[in-house]
């Protein structure tokens, strides 16, 4: 025993399948390692007795047909979880307990995997570093000097359980790169899909027109995995996709020869460390040996996609959350009257980030800035959608990294806004653009600590996506440096 | 009746002013489900058992457009002959209320789903044709209870997410009797549609009435003040007549109007200031990312095409053109389309003039006596038209039917029994008759002797007499014929 976590959720599956391990082993090993590794914070809520009394049934029951059958996951606490406290790491909806499941996450349960939890993250999703969590920061599985480092974020919960091997993989969602930065912050594979390839329904929103759910796991094959669970048409979410089902683990293949991979120069950005720079030109020449053609390209209006992003997700959040006033359900703070009750009830509910956001996005909405803001951010987006477009016809995928640093350190930039967005800057045009991207582990910082590689596709081709990210994975051949030195 | 002259104009200290009056008309949809969930519609159930888990703006919740409300809107607005807009998109207003759950309302801002368009009203100074801004739809907003309790407030979210149609009028109206028409046609229209019901106690059917002056001849627009919410026809009229005398006081007093959203108090009968232009909200409109653009294809508008009703104006040429009804006769039957199914239903077994005498003149009567809607008729529109046919067919006299006619309204009775137990069928039978009046002559020899003498006058009273001879019952046409023979 104690091997079994270090399973990837295929192998782990097909061994539960082939029941040469029972869902319960699986589901006790993962159980024991959870409760040891409280320091890490990687939880909200903890499902622990019930995951057991759930193997226990799959074993008895032998219900081993599902593609997931036996899986032990938790998941970021922006899924809204049938009977199970959901709060998005905010205050505002502590003691939340939703009388439904989101399609995102019953498609995991119907494919017999088991809820282990529910993981931190940052509040309402709005951060890179999980400090803006309600119920304290999570900490990550590599640690530098004795110091404590950030998981990134906002799925910090996710990727820091994926890395400390508390969860077999896991859904995170992305508005601006939510999945992949903290993947690659803590040496995991991370995809946020194609917009619509995956249901809204049932996860607490961010912002609408960006958020996407997606897999964040050890390894590609797993990554194709959880994709072919998760992923479909949902008549519930008017934005998601009608396209026909596809088989992303079954036709993962290595073969990317002759495929075209683009390199925009915009993605070399001032101050970019040198290793990552080097991390870049590695991958491309190990995408050379694997027989892809690498072409230069241009986006030019990267450099417009941050301004941009924080225009539109604020505005479309402040909306979304709106909703939290104190008046159905969550929390309440009493007031005299009612705008009384909505002020205290969102002044003590909220964390100061999403206050922030909830402020920009009023703002750049409001009579008389619209035009200036909101109505120019919609037409900048589509500038960067025309760009990825454009460069499509010629590529079939585009490299670059997947954030200008590594981890830093717990409490390092949560006091500057700008610096913190500034991480984003890799992720947020692929969100603005509505494509998929993945990020895999690619190598090592000189502090050890793990670094991204992002690789962009085009709508609905996340298999080209896999394929490339399959190819390259075998290159590089990451090896997880987790040291287990918080049990 | 086009010698009647449009004479609405209010008198101040300074001369004659003009009323301008424009509509937002605020109409609920037919339709089982709410605009985006499947949460049923029905008025009148339990507070909160109509409430799905996207109408109490659940986290994670999304909206998912209705489809048959979107054909209710493009019905309608090819009823107000107006453009269809092939795409139209669905913005968030945003506020805060605690009986709003999403803290916005879903509607159509920039783009609405129908464009402009005309409805037409019968005026007794001739038509008037009033322009139609725009029509879209929204999600209406929840119930907040203040009086269940002294210290909480309480919401119903029944009516939360139920669809809307808002009717933007232009600014053409120039009297509360227009507006009274306007509001009668554009309801009529959509209950020929069946788009809306129009039920006015229920909350179906309101408005937020503009309203601003200017002396009689002016050609410019003066600040309008917008009355919200009035929910019947009346108070809409009383509202917009204290509102006109109020803003001409003002203006005549040397100040000026302030545009500014007004409530009317029904119990004083007067408007009352509820924010200022400086106050409004700010509603943050922006298009809603969770709903994709609506974009209806040509097929799905030629299809609902198809299925529209005969309406209000078609009909009334119809009945003037095929059947010969006055204008007036025509206005009236097609002004409600409850009325016109009565009417349809009398007329198509009996004879569509008398239909529409018979309706206008005794049915309404009754009606307008016992303060009944034709709904409420005591009479069946079956047994109108035995009735007509007994007329017709010379059974009864026009002056009998009105008896059975009486009769009818106390229990709906079929008027051929009525007849028959009352013995009141007509005496048709020139033979009888010619006995009678041969009668009637020789007993009264001294008159007949007057009238063949040039008092022509006398006959009325041999009909008198040959009338009171058969009870009543005399075929009144017969009667003349023979006393015409016979006093030749």
């Amino acid at each position: 025993m104690g091997e079994i976590t270090k399973l990837t959720l295929v192998n782990l599956v097909s061994k539960i399948k082939s029941k040469e391990i029972s869902a319960l082993d699986a589901c006790s090993d993962y159980v024991n390692r959870i409760v040891k590794s409280k320091k890490l914070n990687t939880f909200v809520t903890e499902t622990l007795e019930q995951a057991i009394s759930f193997a226990k049934k799959i074993d008895d029951n032998n219900l081993k047909e599902g593609i997931l059958s036996g899986a032990p996951i938790a998941v970021k606490d922006l899924f809204c979880t049938k009977n199970v406290e959901t709060t998005a790491s905010s205050k505002i909806l502590k003691g939340f307990v939703p009388t439904y499941e989101s399609t995102v996450t019953s498609k995991l349960w119907e494919r017999g995997a088991v809820l282990l939890g529910k993981l931190n993250c940052d509040e309402f999703a709005m951060g890179s570093s999980n400090e803006t969590s309600a119920f304290g920061n999570v900490i990550n599985p590599y640690k530098v000097n004795d110091e404590n480092i950030v998981p990134g974020g906002s799925s910090g919960g996710c990727s820091a359980a994926v890395a400390a091997d508390l969860t077999v993989a896991t859904v995170g969602t992305d508005t601006g790169g939510s999945i992949r930065q903290p993947a690659a912050f803590t040496g995991i594979v991370g995809l946020k899909p194609t917009y619509g390839r995956c249901s809204r329904w049932g996860i607490v929103a961010f912002a609408s027109s960006l958020d996407q759910a997606g897999p964040m796991t050890k390894n590609v094959s797993d990554c194709a995995l959880m994709l072919d669970a998760i992923s479909g048409f949902d008549e519930k979410d008017s934005t998601s996709a009608n396209t026909k089902k596809e088989e992303f683990l079954k036709n993962l293949n290595r073969n990317i020869k002759g495929l075209k991979i683009g390199i925009p120069k915009e993605y070399i950005v001032d101050d970019m460390p040198k290793e990552i720079q080097d991390l870049w030109d590695k991958g491309i020449s190990w995408m050379k040996e694997s027989g892809a053609i690498i072409k230069d390209i241009s986006l030019p209006h990267t450099k417009y996609a941050l301004p941009t992003y924080y225009i539109i997700a604020p505005a479309e959040a402040s909306s979304n959350l709106a909703r939290y006033d104190g008046v159905r359900y969550g929390f309440r703070a009493s007031g005299k009257d009612l705008n009384e009750m909505y002020e205290n009830t969102r002044s003590l509910g909220f964390g100061n980030e999403v206050k922030r956001r909830i402020m920009i996005g009023t703002y750049v909405l409001s009579s008389g800035y619209y035009d200036a803001y909101y109505l120019k951010a919609q037409q900048v987006r589509r500038l960067i959608k025309n760009d990825f477009d454009l460069v499509f016809k010629d590529v079939d995928a585009i490299l670059t990294p997947t954030a200008p640093s590594s981890a830093f350190k717990i409490g390092e930039k949560k006091d500057d806004p700008i610096s913190m967005y500034l991480n984003d800057v890799f992720t947020v045009p692929i969100n603005l653009a509505g494509l998929p991207a993945i990020s895999i582990p690619a190598g090592f910082d000189q502090s050890g600590l793990p670094l991204g590689l992002q690789i962009i596709g085009k709508p609905f081709d996340e298999q080209t996506v896999l394929n490339s990210a399959y190819a390259l994975e075998e290159k590089i051949g990451f090896k997880s440096q987790v040291k287990d030195w918080w049990m | 009746m086009a010698d009647n002259k449009f004479d609405y104009y209010l008198d101040g200290k300074t001369g004659k002013w003009e009323v301008i009056i424009g509509l937002e008309v605020h109409a609920q949809v037919t339709s089982r489900a709410k605009l985006f969930s499947g949460s049923s519609t029905k008025f009148g159930s339990d507070p909160n058992t109509q409430v799905s888990l996207v109408d109490a703006a659940m986290p994670g919740m999304l909206p998912v457009i209705n489809k048959f409300c979107i054909e209710q809107a493009v019905k309608t607005g090819l009823g107000l002959k107006a453009k269809i807009n092939r795409f139209s998109k669905f913005d968030r207003k945003n506020y805060f209320y605690a009986d709003l759950p999403q803290g916005y309302q879903i509607s159509q801002f920039k783009f609405p789903i129908v464009g402009e368009g005309e409805i037409v009203l019968d005026m007794p100074y001739g038509t008037k044709v009033v322009g139609i801004e725009r029509l879209h739809l929204e999600q209406d907003a929840g119930k907040s209870l203040h009086d269940q309790d002294p210290e909480n407030s309480f919401v119903d979210l029944n009516r939360s997410g139920i669809a809307l149609m808002e009717i933007v009028g232009k600014p053409d109206l120039r009297s509360p009797e227009e507006v009274g028409q306007y509001v009668k046609k554009l309801r009529s229209i959509m209950r020929y549609l069946n788009t809306c019901d129009g039920n006015m106690d229920e909350g179906s059917l309101r408005a937020d009435v503009n309203v601003s002056v200017r002396k009689q001849g002016s050609q410019q627009l003066g600040t309008r003040c917008e009355i919200k919410n009035v929910n019947s026809i009346k108070f809409m009229q009383q509202a917009i007549e204290y509102e006109a005398k109020r803003q001409i006081d003002i203006i005549e007093d040397g100040g000026t109007i302030n545009q500014e959203t007004r409530l009317y108090d029904t119990k004083k009968n007067e408007t009352r200031s509820m924010r200022s232009k400086e106050d409004a909200h700010d509603y943050r409109y922006f298009p809603d990312p969770d709903l994709l653009p609506l974009v209806l294809d040509s097929e799905f508008i030629e299809n609902i095409k198809k299925t529209l009703p005969e309406l209000p104006d078609e009909k009334k040429h119809r009945l003037m053109n095929d059947f010969g009804l006055s204008s007036y006769d025509a206005s009236i039957i097609i002004s409600e389309k409850d009325i016109s199914d009565y009417y349809e239903d009398v007329a198509k077994n009996s004879d569509y003039k008398l239909a529409a005498n018979w309706m206008i003149v005794e049915l309404f009567g009754i009606l307008n006596k016992e303060g009944k809607e034709i709904k409420d008729s005591p009479v069946s529109a079956v047994n109108l038209s035995k009735l007509i046919n007994l007329i017709k067919n010379g059974t009864i006299s026009g002056k009998i039917a009105k008896t059975v006619f009486e009769q009818m309204v106390q229990r709906n009775e079929n008027p051929e029994v009525i007849i028959e137990k009352s013995g009141l069928k007509q005496q048709s039978d020139p033979k009888e008759l010619e006995i009678i009046i041969d009668n009637i002559i020789k007993n009264n020899q001294d008159k007949v002797i007057e009238y063949k003498s040039g008092k022509i006058k006398l006959f009325s009273f041999f009909v008198g007499q040959a009338m009171k001879d058969t009870a009543g019952k005399g075929n009144p046409q017969l009667i003349n014929n023979i006393l015409s023979k016979k006093l030749k």
